[in-house]
């Protein structure tokens, strides 16, 4: 009996590492930003090239930023969360367009709706590039003093909106 | 034809080698990208460098890097504005840190481990072997019985 009590244990314990290995994702790489003041920028708007969109604009409110593109197949899966949680009027949702084609943006929203209340242009990906998006959608929730307190990456499914992203904003709401 | 084909050639030629240009304008900048990039995980396609990735992201990352190089920042400068954006991540060696020990002790400790267990099951089984004494009948019969099976093949 205890001959095969070491092997047991050893292989029970590889078994609970390949487990735990099987459930992570590794496309999830933990961002070093969470916690710290979101990157500034300032890109014309998709809807008017005129004017400019700033998060220095957003001060003192707590919202989301969204990077899509027309071109992204996860978006087009995530839209209808982000078009319910608009609706809901939870929080705002602010759009950045990473890498896309103006024309086509606008005819995605136009067949999709549109849940964002001010959508910035990143045709270059700079801006992606200062927030460490390595692929669209992300979505970043931002507390009142500008820091960043989440990122989700990959497509926003309703429960991680229910269980994780509402619950979080109220509490930045309350502070 | 032969002819035709000879100028199809030589005017293809050049065309060709003009793809690569971009990558000539200033050899010493390329050679630290290059230098740079090897050092660096694309993070879209996770197991190739950011000097082997064709994703967009790669490329925007290079142009980042050729941008940075042109503006005269150091090789440390450089990595630590991709790794306060991207994290550890994009380093093939993350540093030696409390969340990096087991990635760096661990293969090491495994070996201890395989090493001690290794000598542990050869000191027991040398105990283990024990000299057989032969009778000198036993050896008769041995004998024997080799030289049966000889015969019979």
């Amino acid at each position: 009996m205890n001959r095969f009590l070491l092997p047991l244990s050893i292989f029970v314990v590889v078994v609970g590492f390949l487990a735990v290995g099987l459930k992570l994702n590794p496309r999830e790489i933990p961002s070093p930003l969470v916690g710290k003041a979101a990157p500034d920028f300032s890109q014309p708007q998709l809807y008017d090239r005129e004017k400019v969109f700033s998060p220095a604009d957003l001060k003192g409110k707590v919202w989301l930023l969204n990077f899509w593109a027309s071109w992204c197949s996860g978006c087009k899966t995530e839209h209808p969360v982000l078009m319910e949680l608009a609706k809901s009027g939870e929080v705002p949702i602010y759009g950045m367009d990473y890498k896309d084609l103006p024309e086509e943006a606008m005819a995605w929203l136009r067949q999709w709706g549109n849940p964002y209340s001010v959508i910035g242009m990143d045709d270059a990906g700079r801006v992606g590039i200062n927030f460490g998006v390595y692929g669209v959608p992300e979505t970043y929730v931002i507390d009142k003093q500008g820091v960043i307190r989440y990122k989700q990456i990959g497509p926003l499914n309703p429960d991680t909106v229910s269980q994780k992203i509402i619950p979080l904003v109220k509490q930045l709401e309350s502070q | 034809m032969k002819w035709v084909m000879l100028i199809i050639l030589c005017v293809s030629g050049p065309a060709w080698a003009g793809e690569a240009r971009p990558l000539a304008d200033d050899p010493a900048a390329e050679a630290r990208l290059k230098h740079l990039a090897v050092e660096l995980r694309c993070l879209v396609c996770q197991n190739q460098t950011l000097a082997d990735s064709n994703a967009p992201l790669a490329e925007d990352l290079r142009r980042e890097v050729r941008e940075m190089i042109a503006k005269n920042m150091s090789d440390k400068e450089i990595i630590e504005f991709l790794v306060s954006r991207y994290g550890d991540f994009v380093l093939y060696r993350p540093p030696l840190k409390a969340t990096t020990t087991l990635l760096w002790v661990g293969p090491f400790v495994l070996l201890t481990i395989g090493a001690t267990a290794l000598v542990i099951t050869l000191r027991r089984r040398a105990h283990k072997v024990v000299d057989a004494v032969v009778s000198e009948e036993e050896h008769r019969k041995v004998e024997q019985l080799m030289a049966e099976g000889g015969k019979r093949s």
